[in-house]
């Protein structure tokens, strides 16, 4: 093959490379979301009550105990599981039961589910339940519009009001 | 040659050989690209850290200025920026694309076992580093993009009941991710590559010399393009990450970022189930296929003088130079690491005692094969000589994983087959001279193609007289002719063949002696 063809080809060949490079470096384009959907995370780091709630310990109990380790109360370290339910227009979209961290079970419950949901205005209801009854006694229920690509986030923090929708 | 079971190539590694004669074809052998995928996975990496640095040197690390420097960048406030940016983009997908390659080459090749396994475990590591670092550079951009591609990994990470969601929260529960999260994104990206340079210097240790660098015209084809690249197709950034909103479309870096699209489909338990999969089988594969390994080479100390020659030529770094064992007067001897030796007979054809013309009756190399011994191979090469008739006659020296070269056997020719074209020593060519032939022809693989990795340039050198043991000066070049024909390329060579038989019919006939063999007459060769 003569050079002027193999330099030819040369330049076929990197442009051919080029272009590959060029094209999937940011094509096809990728959809996170179905059109027109929104987007629902929950996301949850929240220590539920003691499973067995302190009890004081008695003059005979202390006295049996050694001096150092004479706790007025005694508080079994597990905690409850974290309990959430999300309703969407009364349909239920989620149901969460995070078990508390560590070996002990005493640490906090963590919890982080991805919520696709049509755009559009929808009456939300979240509930959770922190205490080893499962009662659901933390409940916020609101109408919220969702464009599409919009992002809530449900967050819970007894600190800041409870659950919180950002 | 012995009947022993020895490696072979597969239809997988004759399918990669066609594929590279259409590149051959543009490039020709020695500069075709798919022969230096590895060298050119340096020299992109190279690229990517020298953009990458120029990058750095104009980029805030903060999560609130970070995206602001690199929107400065592309409005030319930074000199270069926006090339650098491109640039630092661009290498980093092409070294996904020649990773991608080189690993298929070589799994083709079956190059993962045995002597090859350490380099084959090494890769992967490189593997995961690459993406590792990849896909955390797109976060530092801190667009919508990265905002996706960070919460894509830790809902992807955060599958593993270790994490359990604690990762997404760190990215998704506040307005804005912290600085100490970002500057620990900064120090993965460049801690992940510096580690990977690590894994990089690992994967060739076992390999002599290293090639780590394409040759110059590949080099400078490639990084221009790259440049061409950069100034024709700029890159641009999303608008600046949100956390109350998802982008409805993408433009994705497809080389890096194919694991969210595809955790998408699979979920993330799917695409964790696909990951250990893929590297599972990878990881298996020296283990788990049947690839026949050569027999090792053998050092046979009464004709081992400690030239170091096969120390010096070995591929692998299998043959050490040690002090004498047996009280000779030589200082050192050359040993054999049975699990690195390839079996290829490099070593073989360096050693000065491979030299047929050497008196006795049985020849014995100093390094030898043991499913080729030298001393077979003179025997072979004499009694096939000797058979030769017509005119001319022509002896060719085959290589096990170049074109077959048996095909050319014919009442006038003789093929000798060798584990490797390098295995022949220099004196042989002559030595087939003497014996009778007109020419001696000797078949490689193609040009950079070697199975052994530096079979072809060795050889080249020594029948070029360029490298010890060469084919000394007396010997008339116009009746050798090295010929470079891979594994397909069987009619090409017997038209090299043709092509050589005219030639030497051309020149003047040569004295034949037939009988004593020649290796009675002289003992200094090599």
């Amino acid at each position: 093959m003569n050079a002027p063809l193999r330099y030819g080809l040369q330049a076929v060949l990197y442009a051919a490379f080029a272009a590959t490079l060029g094209y999937f470096s940011t094509s096809p384009a990728f959809e996170p979301l179905p059109a027109g959907h929104a987007l629902i995370r929950l996301s949850l780091n929240h220590a539920g009550q003691r499973k067995v709630a302190c009890r004081t310990r008695s003059a005979e109990e202390l006295a049996k105990l050694a001096p150092n380790m004479r706790a007025a109360e005694d508080c079994p370290r597990e905690r409850a599981p974290v309990r959430v339910k999300v309703e969407l227009d009364g349909a239920p979209v989620a149901a969460i039961v995070a078990t508390p961290a560590g070996l002990s079970r005493d640490g906090a419950s963590v919890a982080y589910r991805r919520i696709p949901v049509k755009a559009g205005t929808h009456r939300l209801r979240v509930a959770l339940a922190d205490d080893a009854a499962g009662t659901f006694d933390r409940v916020r229920e609101e109408e919220v519009r969702l464009e599409p690509g919009r992002v809530l986030v449900i967050d819970f923090e007894p600190g800041k009001g409870g659950i919180l929708l950002r | 040659m012995s009947a022993t079971a020895l490696p072979a190539p597969g239809a997988a590694a004759i399918a990669v050989e066609r594929a590279d004669a259409l590149v051959d074809a543009a490039f020709g052998q020695r500069l075709n690209p798919m022969r230096h995928l590895g060298a050119l996975g340096f020299h992109f990496f190279w690229i990517c850290c020298a953009s990458g640095i120029w990058v750095y040197a104009g980029f805030d690390t903060s999560a609130t200025g970070a995206w602001e420097s690199l929107a400065a960048m592309d409005r030319g406030e930074w000199p270069l920026g926006v090339f650098a940016r491109a640039l630092h983009r661009y290498s980093a997908d092409a070294l996904v694309a020649v990773t991608a390659l080189h690993l298929v080459r070589e799994t083709a090749r079956r190059h993962y076992a045995a002597f090859r396994r350490f380099a084959w475990l090494t890769g992967l590591f490189i593997v995961v580093m690459m993406f590792g670092a990849g896909i955390g550079g797109y976060w530092l951009a801190w667009d919508q993009l990265a905002q996706w591609s960070l919460t894509a990994t830790t809902e992807w990470f955060d599958a593993l009941p270790v994490f359990d969601g604690a990762l997404t929260r760190n990215v998704i529960a506040g307005e804005q991710v912290s600085d100490r999260l970002f500057s620990l994104f900064t120090f993965l990206h460049i801690g992940l590559p510096l580690a990977m340079l690590g894994a990089m210097w690992a994967h060739v240790q076992r390999v002599s010399p290293a090639r780590t660098i394409p040759p110059a015209a590949l080099a400078w084809g490639s990084a221009a393009t790259l440049a061409a690249l950069s100034l024709a197709k700029p890159l641009s950034l999303m608008p600046p990450a949100d956390l109350g909103l998802l982008p409805a479309r993408i433009p994705l870096d497809w080389f890096y970022l194919f694991p969210h699209p595809a955790m998408a489909w699979l979920g993330p338990g799917g695409l964790w189930a696909a990951v250990a999969a893929f590297f599972a089988v990878l990881a298996a594969l020296p283990w788990a296929t049947r690839v026949p390994r050569a027999p090792a080479a053998r050092v046979n100390l009464e004709s081992c003088n400690g030239c170091a020659r096969c120390f010096a030529d070995c591929p692998y770094d299998a043959v050490v130079m040690v002090p004498r064992t047996d009280g000779r007067h030589h200082p050192r001897q050359a040993k054999v690491d049975p699990m690195l030796c390839a079996g290829c007979g490099i070593c073989t054809g360096a050693c000065p005692s491979s030299t047929p013309f050497r008196r006795g009756e049985a020849l014995v190399t100093g390094i030898d094969m043991p499913p080729a011994a030298i001393g077979e191979l003179r025997a072979e090469l004499e009694s096939r000589t000797a058979a030769l008739e017509g005119s001319p006659r022509i002896v060719v020296f085959g290589c096990r994983w170049g074109a077959a070269a048996q095909a050319l056997e014919d009442r006038s020719t003789a093929t000798i087959g060798f584990l490797c074209a390098a295995m022949v020593p220099p004196s042989f060519v002559e030595y087939a001279l003497r014996a009778g032939a007109d020419g001696v022809l000797v078949a490689g693989c193609r040009e950079g193609d070697c199975e052994f990795r530096t079979g072809d340039a060795l050889l080249a050198a020594r029948l070029a007289g360029t490298r010890r043991p060469a084919l000394r000066p007396s010997v008339p070049r116009e009746r050798v002719c090295l010929a470079h024909a891979g594994l397909t390329d069987v009619a090409a060579l017997r038209s090299r063949l043709e092509l050589f038989r005219a030639d030497l019919a051309r020149l003047e006939p040569r004295a034949r002696s037939r009988t004593p063999p020649p290796k009675r007459q002289e003992s200094r060769h090599g």
